[in-house]
């Protein structure tokens, strides 16, 4: 990986001094682009930059802002963590085994049109802002503070300087995209929707209301800053305004997840360590076996992509934090601290299910949460996690409405989510503390092809094949 | 309806228009046909620096087609930026007001031929000149054919609309006031609503009258602390009395006949003074293309914030006459400017077509007898399904004034 220059680069073609909404040659309209470089860039900066050839190509999912190996190709610039771009292109839709970033904006939208076309013309709008945001640049041609002086600005501004923060937009469809209430096919996909698309049934003790579920598209915005997540989402809604309307959305911060080996495992609201036995990004063999669809799974045209669970997870934060550290090591079965299995070792240590202590008692509860979510409780099934912590302020009691927003990509969620989630449901020691109250699940397509050309009328979208 | 564009570019200034603003790059649905060599929606690009003395363009000439002249004033003094016909009198399109310091876009859409651009700092004088080509692209341009025209047309019509609509209004509130005054509260609640109609159609023109606004359409919510309560709305709550439990748990106390007369004859004051505001000449110079443009997305905006939120009539419930109201206004003035509209971006014009037809279809649901059904008698998923309809016409209406100014 080369590291970029401080300037832009003198020979890179004369923009006029149009703020970041110019494209230049680094517009993702020609994503051949390696990665860039993670450094505190300014949007600006970004345009001048984009004609520097990089040479650091080939990573696998493309991503490098904020990883180890990136800031060490840069070590005397004093990077800032985060603040650079992923490719929006690859194999693989950047946003799943990504590096996971500070904050999420999810949102998920209804189709409000009957028309195919139209729905293709909004991907194919989306896919283009979506690539052009993640690089930092504006969701239109002309950016928030230029263009015709008596329209609205091609975007809403509020990114503006703000570098690209490590922006990952993921896009997914939901079982009702492909099927209307009274079973018919929508938008001509008649036998399209695969088996494996279902509806997740019912788990004990769910209570989810029926605005935080479900919705025909989905898209998991994610980055370093907040401000430059929610910009995405409300960009993309933007654009979607006659087309597809929101049904919901959430904001989550605090990851609880990590996918790489140099991410730290961080902390969910309970303020256990969350994660520690994840699929990383460094596990090839265990994202082709787990998280990729294959050809031949059943959906051909989602080879290359992965199943999306959500499920906002309330906890019920005060009755949680009177519960005694034993009964919390207890439920969870690692110590709060370390993150150890209470059978022992420290964090990364595997838990030894057969270890007793005084009077033959195991040390880890057969109903605890990591009993009962580890792979050998569950046929070897593992998933990648993405969640997020939420609070949205408190209820009507005073309490805060908090917890987890849970989001896995697997490659068969009846067998990598539903039993699981129906165990965890029915003996779980930690269901007493938790309430799930959303849900959903998507097909999320597999990458964008480096070098496809964007928008306009023919240019590559997220789902293509799914049109094909 | 927007005074502050009063002195906007009068219809000779728009006369036999070549240029038309470039649209289809920046309504957000388009993704703006980003070519695969990088070049943005095949737009032509262009810096013009004007400083106190000198007008210095990146470039001589541009290709036909969409044309961006990105202004940076670097003078001391006020600038404006001319595209000229090739006789240097006919004024193409411009931006005027830019101060010290700061850069503004022209965009439009040019047709090939000899031009001359004009940087006017100071704004006096016929500026810093240069001759300026545009070479032909083999670009399709669509010609406007009498813009001017037909603005200066649809400007006099709404004007009409606008008097019409004030006539009824007086008329209406005449009868309203005379049976709420005499104590004949079926008959004034029966006239409530259809009266108010020719209101909220010119919404946004009553309220470019700062004063007559609140004294006539203040909701009980948007009163400060101390602020008398005159208008439409205090006699709504006096005509559906609301129970303790709706009025923060205090007994509403009726009005007195006294204070009926009071507030009722003040309302038609105020009714008459709209409608003579609205009959003196230098009200329509005041509507041009800008302001009708701007009227017609006001209007939509205020069923967005208040109607479909059923929070403007919380008496008597009667939102749905208003909604349909700012939904009659606003389809008026787009009606008027739809030819200018169809011309310069035909994809607009049909998707506003469609998408007052849809949110018309929704409202027509609601009917009932003359009127409408009450706001609450509206289920969720109905308030939700007019909202949409709501948000997917106010999108493309945000882009109708760019794309009837030149």
């Amino acid at each position: 990986m080369t590291t970029a220059p401080d300037q832009p680069d003198a020979d890179a073609p004369k923009w006029p001094d149009a703020p970041r909404g110019t494209t230049g040659p680094g517009d993702p309209t020609r994503p051949t682009e390696p990665p860039r470089e993670a450094r505190r860039i300014s949007r600006r900066a970004v345009l001048g930059m984009a004609g520097v050839g990089l040479a650091g190509a080939g990573l696998a999912g493309g991503f490098l802002a904020g990883s180890a190996a990136a800031r060490t190709a840069a070590p005397s610039a004093g990077p800032a963590e985060g603040d650079g771009a992923f490719a929006f292109t690859g194999e693989h839709q950047a946003g799943i085994t990504t590096p996971v970033q500070d904050s999420l904006h999810f949102a998920t939208w209804d189709v409000t049109t009957q028309d195919r076309d139209e729905v293709v013309a909004l991907l194919r709008a989306w896919t283009l802002a979506a690539a052009r945001m993640t690089q930092g640049l504006p969701a239109g041609e002309f950016g928030p503070v230029s263009g015709p002086y008596d329209a609205p600005p091609d975007d809403t501004g509020e990114a503006e300087g703000l570098p690209a923060s490590g922006l990952t937009i993921t896009f997914g469809f939901g079982p009702s995209f492909f099927t209307a209430a009274d079973g018919s096919a929508r938008f001509g996909l008649d036998g399209r929707k695969p088996d494996l698309l279902a509806d997740l049934p019912h788990f004990p003790g769910d209570m989810l209301e029926d605005a935080r579920c479900g919705g025909d598209l989905a898209v998991q915005a994610c980055a370093n800053d907040p401000q430059v997540a929610v910009h995405a989402i409300r960009n993309l809604a933007r654009i979607a305004f006659g087309t597809a309307s929101v049904r919901w959305s959430q904001l989550g911060y605090g990851r609880t997840s990590s996918t790489t080996t140099a991410q730290p495992t961080p902390r969910n609201l309970f303020g256990f360590k969350d994660g520690t036995a994840n699929i990383t990004s460094e596990e090839s063999a265990a994202t082709d076996e787990h998280v990729w669809v294959a050809p031949g799974d059943g959906a051909d045209w989602l080879a290359g992509g992965s199943y999306l669970v959500a499920r906002r997870i309330r906890m019920t934060i005060e009755t949680w934090d009177r519960a005694p550290l034993r009964e919390q090591e207890t439920i969870v079965g690692r110590t709060k601290g370390s993150g150890a299995p209470l059978s022992g070792g420290d964090e990364r240590t595997e838990p030894d299910f057969e270890a007793a202590g005084r009077g033959g008692v195991p040390l880890i509860d057969a109903a605890s949460h990591v009993r009962l979510a580890h792979p050998t409780s569950n046929g070897g099934a593992r998933m990648l996690r993405r969640g997020y912590n939420y609070t949205d302020g408190s209820d009507g009691l005073g309490r805060l409405d908090a917890g987890l927003f849970f989001l896995a990509y697997v490659r068969d969620p009846a067998t990598q989510y539903v039993p699981m989630q129906n165990a965890l449901a029915k003996h779980d020691l930690m269901s007493e503390y938790l309430r799930h109250t959303g849900s959903g699940i998507w097909a999320v397509p597999r990458g964008i092809a480096e070098g496809a050309t964007l928008g306009g009328d023919e240019g590559a979208f997220v789902g293509q094949e799914l049109f094909a | 309806m927007t005074r502050s564009r009063a002195t906007h570019a009068a219809a000779p200034l728009l006369a036999a228009a070549l240029l038309v603003p470039l649209l289809a790059a920046c309504t957000p649905n388009d993704p703006a046909a980003a070519g695969s060599d990088g070049s943005a929606a095949g737009s032509a690009k262009l810096t013009v620096d004007s400083s106190a003395d000198a007008c210095t363009l990146s470039a001589a000439e541009a290709p036909s087609g969409n044309i961006v002249f990105t202004v940076t004033n670097t003078g001391d003094d006020v600038t404006e930026f001319y595209l000229l016909a090739e006789d240097g009198l006919r004024i193409v399109s411009e931006v005027e007001n830019i101060g010290p310091g700061i850069s503004r876009d022209l965009v439009l859409t040019a047709k090939p031929g000899e031009y001359v651009t004009a940087c006017k700092p100071g704004m006096i004088g016929d500026g810093i000149r240069s001759d300026f080509t545009v070479t032909d692209s083999g670009k399709d341009i669509e010609p406007t054919g009498a813009v001017a025209d037909q603005i200066a047309l649809a400007s006099t019509n709404y004007v009409a609309y606008v008097k019409d609509q004030t006539e009824q209004l007086l008329e209406g509130t005449q009868e309203f006031v005379a049976a709420y005054e005499a104590g004949d509260d079926e008959a004034a609640k029966a006239l409530y609503a259809p009266v108010r109609v020719h209101w909220e159609r010119i919404e946004p023109v009553a309220e470019s009258f700062g004063d007559l606004d609140p004294k006539m359409d203040l909701r009980e919510a948007d009163l400060e602390e101390g602020q008398e309560w005159t208008g439409w709305h205090l006699l709504e709550k006096d005509l559906w009395q609301p129970a303790p439990e709706a009025n923060g748990g205090e007994t509403y106390v009726a009005l007195t006949p006294e204070q009926r007369t009071q507030y009722a004859d003040q309302l038609l004051a105020d009714t008459q003074e709209l409608f003579d505001r609205t009959h003196e000449a230098s009200f329509a110079d005041g509507i041009d293309a800008p302001a009708i443009g701007n009227g017609a997305k006001g209007l939509l905006d205020e069923v967005a914030t208040g109607k479909v939120t059923g929070e403007e009539e919380i008496w008597s419930h009667t939102d749905l006459w208003d909604f349909q109201a700012n939904v009659d206004g606003a389809k008026v003035a787009y009606d008027g400017l739809r030819d200018v509209v169809s011309a310069k971006d035909e994809e607009l014009a049909t998707t506003l077509d469609e998408r007052f037809a849809t949110l018309q279809g929704l409202l027509d649901e609601q009917r009932q007898g003359d009127g409408f059904v009450l706001y609450t008698d509206l289920t969720p998923e109905q308030v939700k399904a007019l909202s949409q309809a709501v948000d997917s016409l106010s999108e493309p209406l945000s882009q109708l004034t760019a794309a009837v100014v030149l």
